[in-house]
């Protein structure tokens, strides 16, 4: 298809990637057919992995990606556009169709939808600005609202209201608000110490509270030590799967294959999830330098930083702490005098809940469609660029600071035998203080929400969400269970995100659960047939029986059973898990009428 | 090499280190359903359709492209297998028209008893597929089963796309991918459900970069993809598959020497394949040995039959003209 980049479009992509070198730009490379690929196979392979930064750089400058923009990307990437079109159109935030200069994606998902998103996104409806969104992460300031403004950087306004829409839909700008730290100045507090006190923007007020002197104690131990006190501490991974993280480093510390990779999953897009965003936005150096620990350790120069483009604020806090580490030596060649060097890129998602799974985000780095791998082979052995990588979520990285100064041993004594160190749980929905709030291992569903401020609303608890959209609801009798992976797996239920998102008694589950169906539905990457087609039939199922048909229950045990079975990844695995749960506590007859 | 020894049901069988399940399967004629796999591409392990269970994995594994451990015990008949590739089948059969499929297919769904029919009514056609947002779907009351029904893509003289019949096992991308052809016109678009085979913005494929070797429709496994000749007589009820002989020849536009299985139907080609088999092409050719066969029967002096109108009409091109007149040699 020949169509020729607008002067904008092309100097966007120009800007990101630099101009045209002659040999990419000089006949006879061209000859008037932008179809044919002349840079070879292996220039391509090299260059791959710009293209969603590309895609994103046209959306961003001119507000959508045209077929003259996806050309000019894909003569430059060496891509070829069919593909590059299957990258761009996989992502919900890149637009291939002319769209307003400014469009607002209002979050209708289970947080917001019961605080107000709800009824925004109605007084919204038929706006072609407006669109309705998954969770935004900002589950604790509902109702969110994400801006994209073509020409402008993103934007996020919370606690919306349609007056407000309105105005940044029309030119205004949004508010900014402190952040929420519901427990700052507690002395315990390890992961939050800093929340709502320190500058996150300073890197000497990052230093001036302890900042950096783990990454000089991890240099001192050297490498074997620091991977021995990780495994000592039996920090397990906290995005859900609760993996040992001592053995990933060290699987891949010890590879022969390399280049090494480390990459921080910062994809946090689990329903009612927002730990990530708040060290992110709050504390950017302690990620940076999580990270670097990390690095020097399993012996990688490079990490990526993968982060769901919902999070504006947190990418330039992490981008800003990212320069002045590197300018003052603690990024770079000879990281703090280590000898070693280790740099950090950070990669913006797309709009893909799928590439918060390991092996989809890795495809979404090298310029895929955020499709998840089959595993085996693992990351540690075959990651990104099929280089041995280890990947670890936000809150799970930061705890190595902890963890390097004090020793694994100490660390391990923190919280419960087999739940070691702090947590971090994101309590939403109604509760009297939403936020993110830190507690060792251990603590009960009960104390959390008191710790929160107790239940709104009627008061009463209808259910709780535990763990995401991908975790599942519990009732009142669970509110004495201990926050703990051993606690939870006995009982089948899980902490996965550490999603506590409260609902009172009043809520309409039909509606949530009708949301939670959608939401697997869109989000599914379609790869697989199980999940692809599964999460359509299960939201079909649900929708006759909210119909007012009787709920064929046999039917949706087949098709959950099918997903969790034979899906490729978690997605489908834990497609069913909340509706299920919703079903047995009976909350849909509850919330009938 | 080194050797490695599983069970597989419960038979005990020694394969090379890198074989898959499925290798030590075909090796006991341990016969197994595939939809995605083909010998000559790469295993993409899409269509679930071939899991079985393995000691010790908490899911079902995919057997085309799990290698083989020493020590594993694979189960491909038990029960969490068998329900899993039913509801496989009856996912795609009640999505996707899938009466195109071959005849061991059809005896598979028969197995494992699926009932497609258990999820509502089919939707009609949609017209707005290659529209649809990753992330944005409409729903409705669910009391119709959404497929992926839709018009067929006719926009050139040699094959069609029907994509009503597509269940998404990536065979076409990875025949005009890397796999064979390196040219890249075709892609995955879209997200989920609304996921499709295209080119660049849906364009047409005479503006895409497709080169018409046809090696898509040779691994297409529903008859999505299809010779226009193909289409336009089955649209007039007038493919008579049982009726057709297959002649085997070797190409005559260069001297690699491919092989040509020539489908005839009342004394015209109506078909070109190439035998998977086959060391030269191991099932693909170029667009000369796989279109460029209408100097055969243009001589002149053969007898008119039946099939010679809907054969001609289906070298009209999408803007309703006859071929131009360099389309014959």
């Amino acid at each position: 298809m020949s169509a020729e980049p607008t002067t904008a479009e092309r100097s966007a992509v120009d800007a990101f990637l630099g101009p045209p070198t002659p040999s990419e730009d000089g006949e006879p490379a061209h000859s008037g057919d932008r179809r044919v690929a002349f840079g070879g196979y292996r220039r391509s392979m090299e260059s791959r992995h710009m293209l969603l930064p590309a895609l994103h750089a046209v959306n961003d400058a001119v507000g959508w990606v045209s077929a003259g923009a996806l050309n000019y990307i894909c003569e430059r990437l060496q891509v070829p556009p069919a593909e590059a079109y299957g990258v761009a159109g996989f992502y919900a935030l890149l637009s291939l169709e002319e769209r307003p200069a400014r469009v607002a994606h209002v979050c209708d998902d289970v947080a917001c939808r019961t605080m107000g998103g709800a009824e925004l996104l109605e007084g919204l409806e038929g706006r072609p600005d407006v669109h309705p969104s998954p969770c935004l992460g900002q589950c604790d300031q509902a109702p969110a609202v994400f801006f994209q403004r073509a020409g402008e950087e993103d934007t996020v306004e919370v606690g919306a209201t349609y007056d407000r829409v309105v105005e940044v839909l029309e030119g205004g700008s949004v508010r900014e608000v402190p952040p929420i730290a519901p427990q700052a100045g507690d002395p315990s507090l390890r992961l939050l110490k800093r929340i709502g006190l320190v500058d996150p923007t300073s890197l000497a007020g990052y230093r001036d509270t302890g900042g950096y002197q783990p990454l000089a104690r991890a240099v001192a131990m050297g490498p074997e030590q620091v991977i021995a006190e990780v495994k000592m501490s039996d920090l397990r991974g906290r995005g859900g799967a609760a993996f040992p993280m001592g053995i990933k480093w060290e699987a891949v510390a010890r590879s022969p294959d390399m280049p090494h990779y480390l990459i921080c999953n910062a994809d946090e897009s689990e329903p009612g999830t927002f730990k990530d965003r708040v060290i992110m936005e709050d504390d950017p150096f302690a990620v940076i330098e999580s990270m670097t620990i990390a690095g020097l350790a399993v012996g990688a120069e490079r990490g990526y930083l993968y982060i769901r483009a919902e999070y504006p604020l947190a990418q330039s806090r992490l981008q800003n702490a990212i320069d002045l580490a590197r300018a003052a030596g603690l990024l770079g060649e000879d990281v703090a005098g280590s000898g070693c060097s280790f740099e950090i890129e950070i990669r913006r998602g797309g709009g893909a809940y799928i590439c918060g799974e390991e092996t989809a985000l890795m495809n979404s780095i090298e310029g895929k469609r955020g499709e998840p791998r089959n595993k085996p082979p693992f990351p540690t052995q075959v990651g990104l660029f099929g280089r041995p990588t280890v990947i670890n979520n936000v809150e799970t990285l930061i705890n190595v600071l902890d963890i390097v100064l004090e020793g694994g041993a100490a660390f391990a004594e923190i919280g419960t035998g087999a739940s070691t160190g702090p947590k971090l749980f994101c309590l939403a929905g109604a509760v009297a203080r939403p936020g993110v709030y830190e507690v060792e291992f251990g603590r009960t569903l009960g104390e959390l929400i008191d710790l929160a401020g107790g239940v709104t609303g009627s008061g009463r608890i209808g259910a709780v969400m535990l763990g995401g959209a991908a975790g599942l609801f519990v009732g009142e009798d669970h509110l004495d269970m201990p926050l703990t992976f051993e606690d939870a797996r006995a009982r089948n239920a899980t902490l996965g995100s550490g999603v506590v998102l409260v609902f009172d008694d009043r809520t309409d589950f039909r509606d949530t659960s009708r949301r939670i169906a959608q939401f697997f539905r869109d989000e599914s990457c379609g790869q697989c047939v199980p999940c692809r087609v599964g999460t359509v039939r299960q939201e079909e199922l649900l929708a006759r029986h909210l119909g007012g048909e009787p709920l064929d229950r046999d039917l949706f045990e087949e098709v959950a059973r099918v997903m969790v079975d034979a899906s490729i990844c978690g997605l489908g695995h834990t497609a069913s898990t909340a509706i299920r749960s919703v079903i047995d506590l009976g909350l849909l007859e509850r919330s009938r009428g | 090499m080194a050797e490695v020894t599983l069970v597989v049901d419960g038979t005990t069988v020694t394969m090379p280190d890198g074989s898959t399940i499925l290798d030590a399967c075909r090796a006991l004629d341990n016969n197994q359903p595939t939809l995605c796999y083909l010998d000559n591409l790469t295993p993409v392990n899409v269509c679930r359709v071939c899991v079985v269970e393995v000691e010790g994995n908490r899911t079902l594994v995919p057997s085309c492209s799990r290698p083989v451990e020493e020590g594993m015990e694979v189960a491909t008949d038990s029960d969490r297998v068998r329900h899993s590739r039913k509801m496989v089948y009856e996912f795609l059969a009640s999505s996707v028209d899938l009466d195109l499929v071959d005849e061991e297919t059809v005896a598979w769904m028969d197995h494992y008893g699926c009932d497609p029919d258990r999820y509502g009514p089919p939707a009609d056609p949609a017209h707005d597929r290659d529209r649809r947002k990753a992330g944005h779907h409409q729903i409705g009351p669910g009391t119709e089963a959404e497929t992926v029904h839709q018009p067929v893509k006719v926009d050139n003289e040699l094959y069609v796309r029907d994509y009503s019949r597509c269940i998404l096992c990536y065979k076409c991308v990875e025949a005009c991918g890397e796999d064979a052809q390196n040219t890249f016109a075709i892609a995955v678009a879209g997200r989920g459900f609304d996921a499709r085979i295209s080119t660049e913005f849906d364009t047409g494929l005479t503006d895409s970069a497709c080169v018409f070797c046809g090696n898509c429709i040779g691994v297409c496994p529903t008859g999505a993809l299809m010779f226009r000749s193909e289409h336009e007589l089955r649209l007039a009820g007038m493919w008579e598959e049982d009726d057709q002989t297959v002649t085997r020849t070797v190409c005559s536009y260069c001297g690699v020497g491919c092989n040509l299985d020539l489908h005839v139907q009342d004394n015209r080609i109506v078909k070109v394949t190439s035998p998977m088999d086959h060391s030269v092409t191991s099932g693909h050719l170029c667009i000369k040995g796989r279109f460029g066969y209408e100097y055969v029967q243009e001589v002149g002096d053969l007898a008119v039959t039946p099939i010679d109108d809907i054969l001609r009409r289906a070298r009209i091109d999408d803007r309703g003209r006859y071929p131009r007149p360099d389309s014959r040699a």
